[in-house]
């Protein structure tokens, strides 16, 4: 479980961040979500420690992760893996050695126990066959599941995605998406996504973190979302009228009834 | 104050990238590559130029030296002199701020926009220790060896350019180039050589280490690092001879 408890950053004299707190849970993904520039990249760096907030705490599993010592925070951090924006897979190794890069820094294992656990990784993001072939021979979807393997191949007990879908067509980022899912529940892993994609946010948010300008503006399930007042998520969650159309049939499968006394026909037509 | 926090950050990377290794066995590997990139690398173009800058330096003082009261032999004690003394060192130097400096930069560079320095951050490495400090360490390593050989074949190429150009006899060339010989002469000039690769590397680590931005700012600091390098060697350089000879 990780424990954000009234973050605050700023950059200079302008506030990226101010008095965000919230309870992300082990088993279950995490989304903070959030327009362009409202501080969720941010959140999650500090979360990480890339960047170090000036005030609130940063709570795993209760121990407060700013004030621990260089070789603390290490301990810690062999424990996160991190799916970044771009991958940030490495360009001049091969995927097998990308994989293997964890291995070979904090394991003593023979190379025959990392092969294995290679493959079982990748098998398990549904990458078979690329072992030799470098980042720059893969497509996009690939890149992230190459990513995702490399985070999970210490078994972390915290997965960090960075905007997992960005750059990727909606068919791929629903299989990125129930992937990340998967890997959660299955390792029981505290998953932290950074998204702005709404399908992600329906499609595996067990809890969610709304952040307007710096601030949080909301939480809750994305089952919540669907019956929200918040007229700030609503408009950042359903901006489209298709959007907004899907709200309502949801609203109308979940309660029986249409919201704001609207007709079905006209929604069909 | 530009220039102020850039001296306090470029200490802090020096400062932050001395710590245990998180697997030496990975840094032994990474420190290899990095020999092999700047040593085997930049072979090519410092043969090249060595060979060449020993065979102008012999034509060129063999041009100047017309009385015949000069013996010929003094034409290799100043083409030894000043191949070892400035040529090899500093010549050499500078070319390699250009070929191994804008590499370094623009390495770390892409590191840094396409996130791989804050991926192995997260792993919980120092992302200074293994990146920064193995190109340092390498280049201390293997650019005096450059300049030795730098050193070797300009001397060589002066003879070469001096015998078949008929300046001077074969004999009294390599006759030359034992007179008058002071061993300190080598000594100053590795010590050149490890002052300049210190600032080759880590001038060009640290513009690389903390870029911002795109591709357009990779190529800035890129040019940016073969710049101050170049300055910086040649002021070691005025400071170093003032002070050693």
């Amino acid at each position: 479980m990780i424990e954000v408890k009234n973050i605050k950053k700023s950059f200079g004299d302008k506030v990226v961040i101010e008095d965000v707190s919230a309870v992300m849970k082990a088993g279950q993904c995490n989304l903070i979500i959030g327009t362009s520039g409202s501080g969720k990249t941010v959140l999650m760096k500090c979360m990480v420690g890339l960047f170090e907030p000036d005030e609130g705490e940063i709570l795993y599993n209760g121990e407060n992760f700013i004030n621990m010592n260089r070789n603390e925070k290490t301990e810690i951090r062999k424990q996160i893996g991190m799916l970044f924006q771009g991958s940030a897979l490495f360009d001049s190794l091969t995927v097998q050695e990308n994989v293997m890069f964890p291995l070979n820094m904090f394991t003593t294992w023979p190379t025959k126990k990392k092969i294995e656990r290679i493959n079982e990784v990748l098998d398990r993001v549904n990458l078979k066959d690329t072992n030799k072939k470098f980042p720059a021979e893969l497509s996009g979807g690939m890149k992230k599941r190459v990513g995702i393997a490399r985070a999970i191949v210490l078994n972390p007990k915290y997965l960090f995605c960075d905007e997992p879908n960005s750059g990727l067509d909606p068919q791929t980022s629903l299989v990125i998406d129930r992937l990340i899912k998967e890997i959660t529940l299955e390792y029981n892993i505290t998953t932290v996504v950074n998204t702005h994609d709404m399908n992600s946010v329906m499609e595996v948010g067990s809890y969610v973190l709304y952040m307007y300008h710096g601030k949080k503006e909301w939480e809750g399930t994305n089952k919540q979302i669907i019956f929200s007042k918040n007229q700030r998520l609503n408009e950042f969650i359903f901006a489209s009228e298709f959007l907004k159309d899907a709200k309502e049939m949801r609203m109308l499968e979940e309660t029986g009834k249409m919201p704001n006394d609207r007709n079905i026909d006209d929604m069909i037509k | 104050m530009t220039i102020f926090r850039d001296i306090g950050q470029y200490l802090l990377m020096l400062s932050g990238m001395i710590s245990r290794p998180e697997n030496a066995k990975m840094y032994w590997k990474e420190f290899i590559h990095q020999c092999s990139e700047i040593g085997v690398g930049s072979l090519g173009i410092v043969v090249i130029i060595s060979i060449f800058m020993g065979a102008v330096s012999t034509v060129q003082t063999a041009y100047q030296l017309v009385s015949p009261l000069i013996p010929l032999s003094v034409i290799a004690q100043v083409v030894r002199d000043t191949v070892i003394l400035e040529f090899a060192p500093t010549l050499v130097c500078i070319v390699l701020a250009g070929v191994v400096g804008s590499k370094i930069a623009s390495e770390l560079g892409n590191m840094r926009v396409s996130e791989q320095i804050d991926a192995l951050e997260i792993m919980g490495i120092n992302s200074k220790t293994y990146l920064v400090l193995p190109k340092i360490v390498a280049a201390l390593v293997v650019i005096p060896m450059l300049v030795i050989i730098a050193g070797v074949l300009g001397i060589w190429g002066g003879r070469f350019a001096g015998v078949m150009t008929g300046i001077v006899p074969p004999a009294i060339f390599d006759q030359g180039l034992l007179d008058a010989f002071e061993p300190f002469k080598v000594i100053f000039a590795l010590y050149k050589a490890y002052t300049f690769a210190f600032i080759i590397s880590s001038i060009s680590a640290y513009f690389g280490y903390y870029v911002k931005g795109g591709a357009l700012e990779i190529g800035r600091a890129s040019t940016k690092a073969v710049v101050i390098s170049c300055i910086l060697i040649l002021f070691a350089d005025y400071l170093l001879a003032a002070l050693l000879l």
